[in-house]
């Protein structure tokens, strides 16, 4: 399947909900979509357009959360970032695609421990890598995030 | 322990060979798995937030440490990532080298892994001799890069070192030696009764799991999914070298052990054929600016799919910096081949997708009633392994 | 003290411990147990449990998950037992000085008897160094 093919079927399935297409090139495709849509697209490309789901990765842009998610067309060599951006940085929420592909199940609680986003019904919200002791709201890889004060910083 | 009775078995922290600490608990009912917890984040070292403070060029120095084995493929991946922000054309010879590089860490992380995988099975020689083995192709990477791991050799629009034409005939001459080691492992693996019985039908991940899961690499080929990087996404050389992407269909610890001694043979083949067709002049671009933008690279580690992504505003160092270790996808699937097993299969199982655990991040077995006790410790659990080993031999008759 | 210090370094156990590695260092001590170094002639062994260790060879960055546990095992190893910061995460933190997961160096931690640097040191470095602290033991006798 080609980018173009791919384009068009994300189109014809979801129509207005596709907000914006960037093909930065014939192997990346950038499609921005609001983040109540995600669990749809997540299981059209999975489920329908037989996508390998690669991994999300989480930006703390300057006005919003962008939660990128990552799918791999493996026979045609495209890569689809799907793109979602959280405006409410006080309390960013977006729906679990756990349900939907397991392996997303760490990578949502990793984006949850180091920027604190939500992601409702997540099966198994748990801790992933920082230590038991690491202090309660404070997420290392937000812009604001102030690293504690130490001796041997230069 | 009575029938019902469930026990949690721990496995690490800190055992003895497999030397990075992560935390697994296995929860079994009398010799059987019934469910496995993972708690990692032994290794989290910071580096995505570490690399937002250092510049382009910086962070392939930290990327390149993610992972010992993986030590070209990260940083490989990270350049390729810079490199599709601005659409940045590689020297055609630096492409070629960057896969002599990955063929070679390719080859000695397999040899690594047979290793591994016949020590904890209870194969002391095969651990040894495997290990012996590496070390020529350490050598090449030493004389070629100037160390034994962690290579340097990768930057944004070319590589930092040429491979001077003295070194190709030295590396034609220790592949040509490595070869017959290679076929000899192979036997000793591939061949052995008694392998066959310890490993077949054990540790089964299904194509549909595998699916589920985002498994990749090995993992993925020996369930049957014929994905491959270098073949599905080409980069560096590989577009221009013939080379057969391995799978089996059988998906258990038997099947990624073939997977994997079979690569090796297609790896000595791309080197060769890169050393052949590598044209003379430059390695670098020389490219100092990355413009705003955001890049994808990823490329075929040993152990799978090596991700990055990158965002650029323009200015020297990335806003954002994702990597994504083929292991973090690989290690979930514990719960689809670990569970229903026996305890002493629990830890070649786990061997199996071969873990690069600082890729991610180690196994543990308490009693329920009392979780601060261990029951056993990552030791027992090899040593059960390597007497499960034995009892087979013995039924078969062998002796050793 | 003499006495067992003379014993301990004619064949030293070693227990291997990564605090948060990338995983170089440790294959480059298992490799030095292979034929082509082969510590073992030395005597040098690796042991499986903390309990039978002469020698805590020490790998990794600390991370904070990691420091607790290092330190905890170092007080249950028995003494004299001598550490040895292997590689230069375990030196100093290395790269990862800066990270919002790695608090301390290890010789802040616990008190360290030998460094050996390198990223990773190489096999013959490791012979070096534990050459070198056994000269040093049989020094302070």
């Amino acid at each position: 399947m080609t980018a173009h093919e791919l384009i068009e079927n994300l189109r014809s399935k979801f129509g207005a909900s596709v907000k914006d297409i960037f093909e930065k090139s014939k192997k990346r495709l950038y499609v921005t979509i609001e983040p109540n849509d995600i669990t749809g697209f997540a299981h059209f490309l999975f489920r329908d357009m037989g996508c390998r789901f690669n991994i999300a990765t989480a930006v703390d842009s300057f006005d919003c959360f962008e939660i990128l998610y990552h799918f791999s067309r493996d026979d045609s060599g495209i890569v689809i970032t799907i793109r979602a951006k959280l405006k409410d940085k006080n309390d960013p929420h977006i729906d679990s695609i756990t349900p939907i592909i397991k392996g997303a199940e760490w990578i949502e609680r990793e984006m949850h421990e180091l920027f604190g986003i939500e992601f409702d019904g997540h099966p198994n919200m748990k801790p992933l890598l920082l230590a038991d002791d690491w202090p309660e709201g404070v997420y290392p890889l937000r812009k604001d995030f102030v690293p504690e004060q130490r001796d041997d910083r230069g | 322990m009575s029938h019902n009775e469930r026990s949690m078995i721990p496995i690490g922290p800190y055992h003895p060979l497999q030397e990075e600490p992560e935390f697994y608990r296995l929860i079994v009912e009398g010799e059987k798995v019934v469910d496995i917890d993972v708690r990692i984040g032994y290794n989290h070292r910071g580096i995505e937030k570490l690399s937002e403070a250092k510049t382009f060029d910086q962070s392939i120095f930290i990327v390149e440490r993610i992972c010992g084995i993986c030590s070209s493929s990260h940083p490989i991946a990270c350049v390729q990532a810079v490199e599709d922000i601005a659409g940045i054309e590689v020297p055609e010879r630096a492409l070629y080298i960057r896969s002599i590089v990955q063929e070679l860490e390719r080859l000695h992380s397999h040899l690594l892994w047979v290793g591994l995988a016949g020590h904890f099975l209870g194969y002391n020689t095969v651990f040894m001799w495997s290990w012996k083995y590496r070390e020529p192709v350490c050598d090449i990477m030493e004389t070629v890069t100037g160390n034994r791991q962690h290579y340097a050799m990768m930057k944004v629009s070319g590589v930092r070192r040429d491979i001077e034409p003295e070194h190709v005939s030295y590396i034609l001459k220790r592949l040509d030696e490595l070869l017959p080691k290679i076929d000899m492992l192979k036997g000793a693996v591939l061949d052995d009764p008694v392998l066959h019985a310890r490993l077949k039908g054990v540790g089964v991940l299904t194509k549909e799991e595998a699916i589920n899961y985002s498994a990749l690499g090995p993992t993925s080929r020996a369930s049957g999914i014929p994905y491959d990087v270098r073949r599905d996404h080409p980069y560096a050389a590989y577009g221009r070298v013939k080379f057969n992407v391995i799978t089996q269909e059988e998906g258990d610890v038997f099947a990624k052990a073939v997977v994997r001694i079979l690569e090796m043979y297609e790896s000595i083949s791309i080197i060769r054929q890169c050393l052949d067709k590598m044209p003379k002049g430059p390695i670098d671009a020389k490219v100092k600016d990355v413009p705003p933008g955001e890049g994808i690279g990823h490329v075929e580690a040993p152990r799978g799919e090596c991700f990055h992504y990158v965002r650029s505003d323009g200015a020297n160092s990335p806003v954002r910096h994702k990597v994504r270790a083929p292991t973090y996808m690989n290690f979930p699937t514990f719960k689809a081949t670990v569970i229903g097993q026996t305890v002493s299969d629990a830890t070649i199982i786990l061997a199996a997708i071969d873990p690069c655990y600082c890729c991610t991040e180690r196994l543990a077995v308490v009693r329920p009633d009392d979780p601060n006790k261990t029951v056993m410790s990552a030791e027992d659990l090899i040593r059960l392994s390597q007497e499960k080993t034995m009892k087979i031999k013995n039924k078969m008759g062998i002796v050793c | 003290m003499s006495f067992k210090l003379n014993v301990l370094t004619k064949s030293i156990y070693v227990f291997h411990l990564s605090s948060g590695s990338c995983n170089n260092c440790d294959i480059e001590i298992i490799d030095a147990l292979t034929p082509r170094f082969d510590l073992e002639r030395f005597g040098i062994q690796l042991v499986g449990s903390i309990k039978h260790a002469d020698v805590l060879l020490c790998t990794g960055s600390c991370n904070r998950l990691s420091a607790e546990r290092v330190r905890r095992l170092y007080e249950q190893v028995p003494k004299p037992c001598f550490v040895v910061a292997f590689g230069a995460c375990g030196c100093s933190r290395g790269l990862f000085k800066d990270s919002y997961n790695t608090v301390e160096p290890l010789d802040k931690i616990i008190p360290v008897d030998a460094y050996i640097p390198g990223c990773p040191p190489k096999p013959e470095a490791i012979i070096d160094g534990i050459v070198k602290l056994v000269k040093k033991l049989r020094d302070t006798k």
